[in-house]
């Protein structure tokens, strides 16, 4: 098995096994959602016309959780000493450990948000376009955060730490996405340029996030 | 085989961590004569610490053939585990393992995946009477092989030597510069 294959492979078994946290994201995101029209009240047009943006917004949060533990545990238990020690570049190494937690983390949030949409009176139309622009925004929520994990990884409980600095990178991906949403439901604007640009800071993140990454944790080495 | 003696904070763990590239020299540089010229220290070596970079919800096969992928190819990993008399426990969480136990799988590491450097951070701590004879064995059969040992130790170990290197204790201008020879 190649390196990052087996990389990919172990922190997926580990966030699938018991105290891994794979599901913490989409129970956080349920809970969320489902609070929301016990707080609205029941206006059902109200709650159609927003669905969406408390869609994006639930996701954006639950996609936070986990960050803290993406980087950290394999720091504290040494394991990243023979990660720099192996012939795989540390960018792809983190690349893979990213792409791991978004199978783990963000893939669940993507499944579960047209289940969510119809608790929110989502037409069939919206719940679609909520799914397809999550599917194209939660990779750059992911690789955005792998930088955060990545500056605090040496730090006991950097979970508040990562929030900060991480959700202020993350409001275009929030805007384009519920921009985007919107518009496949009413217009103006056509679906395809916001969604165009989510795509394209999802493309940058994945590409960018891994180098600021490493770049972070090599800095660590003091 | 070199020992590097020497009191607490002396740097014995920071010289073998420095020699890994896991922490960067404030001054001076190390050296490799007769390695890969395409690789890095680091990449040529083992380095077997205090951490033990074991996963408790991982199999003991599971933490090891991961680590074998990750420094390098399929490895020897069921060779491996047996000569290190964790044979029969290659199914069981990494969880249930003792202390001792847990350093036998990192020594494991070592034969799993051929590297021509050990670097051993106190390779005998926690390790029974017998471990410590199976670490004598296998460290004299990498250095028969051809291969290099530095090696931190803090009392005695039933290990032969061929050299040693004695660190003072805390000193403001701390070793900078080391050289390593594969014989």
């Amino acid at each position: 098995m190649t390196p990052l294959a087996a990389l990919l492979l172990r922190d997926t078994r580990l966030a699938l096994r018991i105290g891994g946290g794979a599901f913490i994201g989409v129970l956080f995101f349920l809970m969320l959602v489902m609070l929301v029209p016990f707080a609205i009240g029941p206006d059902l047009a109200l709650l159609a016309r927003i669905g969406p943006a408390i869609l994006w917004l639930g996701a954006l949060l639950a996609s936070l959780l986990g960050l803290d533990r993406l980087l950290a545990t394999d720091h504290e238990d040494g394991s990243f000493d023979l990660i720099l020690m192996a012939r795989t570049p540390l960018e792809l190494a983190v690349a893979a450990k990213a792409l791991a937690h978004w199978v783990t983390i963000g893939l669940p949030l993507v499944i579960a948000a047209p289940l969510l949409g119809i608790l929110l009176n989502l037409g069939p139309r919206a719940i679609g376009s909520v799914a397809l622009t999550l599917l194209a925004g939660t990779p750059a929520l992911t690789y955005i955060g792998l930088i955060g994990a990545a500056l605090t990884v040496a730090l006991r409980r950097g979970g508040l730490l990562i929030a900060v600095l991480v959700l202020p990178l993350n409001i275009p991906v929030l805007i384009f996405g519920v921009t985007a949403s919107n518009a496949a439901m009413t217009g103006p604007v056509p679906f395809g340029a916001p969604f165009g640009i989510l795509c394209a800071l999802s493309l940058m993140s994945i590409v960018l996030g891994p180098f600021a990454a490493a770049i972070a944790l090599r800095q660590g080495l003091d | 085989m070199l020992a590097v003696t020497g009191p607490n904070g002396a740097g014995k763990s920071s010289l073998l961590r420095l020699i890994a590239g896991l922490l960067r020299p404030s001054a001076g540089s190390v050296t490799l004569t007769g390695g890969d010229p395409e690789l890095s220290i680091g990449e040529q070596a083992h380095y077997v610490g205090h951490q033990d970079a074991l996963k408790a919800s991982l199999t003991v096969a599971e933490n090891l053939s991961f680590w074998a992928s990750i420094l390098g190819g399929a490895g020897k990993v069921e060779e491996a585990l047996s000569r290190v008399g964790l044979g029969s426990l290659a199914p069981l969480p990494a969880l249930h393992l003792s202390a001792g136990q847990r350093r036998r799988l990192s020594l494991a590491r070592l034969l799993a995946i051929q590297r021509p450097i050990w670097l051993l951070d106190e390779p005998a701590s926690s390790l029974d009477a017998p471990g410590g004879a199976m670490l004598a064995e296998i460290t004299q059969m990498h250095v028969g092989g051809g291969g290099l040992i530095l090696m931190a130790v803090h009392g005695a170990t039933d290990i032969q030597a061929s050299a040693e290197l004695r660190l003072q204790g805390p000193s403001p201008n701390p070793r900078g510069t080391s050289r390593g020879q594969t014989p």
